[in-house]
């Protein structure tokens, strides 16, 4: 039983790193770049949803749509201000500048909210689901979010092979001139992917913080590189990819946590993640890139 | 007849290097018109230029009468210029479908809140858009392949996608950059026949880059010599082909 209990609470940690994976690896394949920023706009996402309830007495669920809406905006303006300017740069140019914003973000927010940590209430409060005669206890907050992951996943892949914007945005990733040439705005498909990417981050916070309610400016820190490592093991680039990476790696640390060590469960995640680079090296489900001679 | 793309003293300068000089082209409504030279005399300097990946340092270019100068290729695209590439450009991991309907990307306008609500009028014109898609396709013997990747099409096949996917996007002008590069005598044979069909069945103007010398005598109805970015000839094949000039460019004294 302890088993199922860890299992499920594995999925649900997953769930979360595979939405914040999602943002990566769709900003990865569109603008070919590693925004090290998403993690704090998780933090910026829970942030908003908990003032709009704790000040403004808004629902739990109203306030997660202005989450997304509040991240959406701020991935966009980041991307026009920060990354356009530097799209001809070099890729490490455009690294060191997501690395600062981040800074900058963390440093934002440590101005508007303080550094003492504040207490998120979770958005389906604290109840739980008992199953074999009680034996097993859920969290409500954990179905939803394997639900919420599932649905995300659904959504985005049918819009990406399915749509117009999605085709849209699939030419763009894989040649921007040539899909410029064809009458793509490239400007508005990667501000597009920006949005939706930091509209998940959004969702993906407010997610973590109804499971561990401590809220710090750097909240979005650790999650992020977790997320980050779950898109490079599952291929980043690769929407299945950051799903199955995010469950994965949800999985992994949280048995490790269960049944080696509490303190050793984030070098065992990056342990994995260097042994399955080591054997396939572009990730679970990455593009191979073989080179014709 | 009106010309559909005029050219005047287009220039362009990269840094010291004058890479092209003084141009002038005019070419009239469905013409079928060649830009030659020798290697580097800055043939798809002047394509970049038409599409707006390049800005050019001085002169004008005029598309139906319009002026494209600064706009960026996106909008040169809507406004109906299309090309292909050198080096085949397909989005290779898409399918050959998908490819086409990049190009058909702004002739089905629906708005966002039809694509995110999965309307049926949004259904009913994705329909259409594949409908429109497969006609393209089955212009050029692509329809079976549909469903293919565009990255395991043979070569020559691969060269007929980058023109059907030009063609989706409904050009006045369509721009080919050395459509026959490394096709075989038979594939360039068919090539010329794809080409005439094209024009026939999309009434759409011609400009192309070629080095094929049969392929150029063979189809195009005016030709235009470029040697060190600067016009040297232009004429018919006939007129053009014997000028001492063009052929010390090419040969060497």
């Amino acid at each position: 039983m302890n088993f199922l209990f860890n299992l499920i609470n594995g999925i649900s940690l997953g769930s979360v790193y595979a939405i914040i994976a999602l943002g990566y690896t769709m900003v990865y394949g569109i603008a070919k770049m590693l925004n090290f920023a998403h993690g704090d706009v998780i933090m910026v996402g829970a942030y908003v949803s908990f003032c709009a309830t704790s000040y403004l007495g808004v629902s739990p669920f109203l306030s997660v749509g202005m989450a997304i809406v509040i991240c959406a905006v701020l991935g966009v303006a980041i991307e026009r201000l920060a990354y356009k300017p530097l799209r001809s740069a070099s890729s490490l140019a455009v690294l060191i500048t997501a690395i600062g914003v981040s800074y900058f973000l963390q440093n934002a927010a440590l101005l508007i909210w303080g550094s003492n940590p504040k207490n998120f209430s979770s958005i389906v409060g604290n109840a739980s689901i008992k199953l074999f005669g009680g034996q097993l206890s859920i969290p409500v907050i954990t179905i939803v979010t394997v639900v919420t992951c599932i649905v995300v996943m659904a959504a985005l892949t049918i819009f990406t092979s399915k749509s117009k914007l999605g085709t849209a945005m699939r030419a763009v990733s894989e040649d921007k001139g040539a899909a410029q040439l064809m009458g793509i705005n490239v400007n508005t498909t990667i501000s597009l992917t920006f949005a939706i990417g930091s509209g998940l981050a959004a969702v993906a916070g407010v997610l973590l913080c109804s499971a561990y309610p401590v809220m710090t400016p750097t909240l979005g820190a650790m999650p992020g590189i977790k997320a980050f490592t779950a898109a490079v093991f599952g291929g980043i680039g690769s929407i299945p990819g950051a799903m199955i990476g995010g469950i994965l790696l949800g999985i992994i640390e949280n048995f490790s946590k269960a049944y080696i060590d509490t303190q050793l469960s984030d070098a065992i995640v990056f342990l994995v993640l260097i042994v399955v680079l080591l054997i396939k090296p572009d990730g679970l489900m990455g593009k191979k890139q073989s080179e014709k001679v | 007849m009106a010309n559909m793309l005029e050219v005047t003293s287009l220039g362009i300068s990269f840094g010291g290097l004058r890479a092209v000089d003084e141009l002038n082209l005019s070419i009239p409504k469905g013409a079928l018109v060649g830009l030659i030279g020798p290697n580097g005399a800055g043939k798809t300097t002047v394509f970049n230029m038409l599409t707006g990946v390049y800005r050019p340092t001085d002169g004008g270019i005029r598309l139906d009468g319009e002026n494209i100068i600064g706009k960026t290729p996106h909008e040169i695209s809507k406004m109906g210029i299309a090309r292909t590439f050198q080096n085949i450009r397909l989005f290779p991991g898409m399918t050959v479908l998908d490819n086409v309907k990049v190009g058909l990307h702004n002739q089905m306008p629906y708005t966002l809140a039809e694509s995110v609500f999965h309307l049926g009028s949004y259904r009913k014109k994705e329909r259409g858009m594949d409908a429109r898609a497969l006609e393209i396709l089955s212009v050029f013997g692509l329809e079976e392949a549909a469903a293919y990747r565009a990255s395991n099409l043979p070569y020559g096949r691969q060269r007929k996608l980058e023109i059907a996917r030009a063609l989706a996007t409904n050009p006045k002008l369509l721009l080919l950059d050395e459509p026959a590069a490394g096709m075989n005598p038979q594939e360039t044979g068919e090539l010329m026949e794809t080409i005439q069909l094209v024009r026939q069945r999309f009434g759409v103007t011609i400009l192309l880059i070629e080095h094929d010398m049969k392929l150029v005598s063979g189809i195009c109805e005016y030709l235009y010599v470029l040697n060190f970015g600067r016009l040297l000839a232009e004429g018919t094949p006939g007129e053009v082909l014997h000028n001492p000039d063009v052929v010390v460019a090419y040969l060497g004294e």
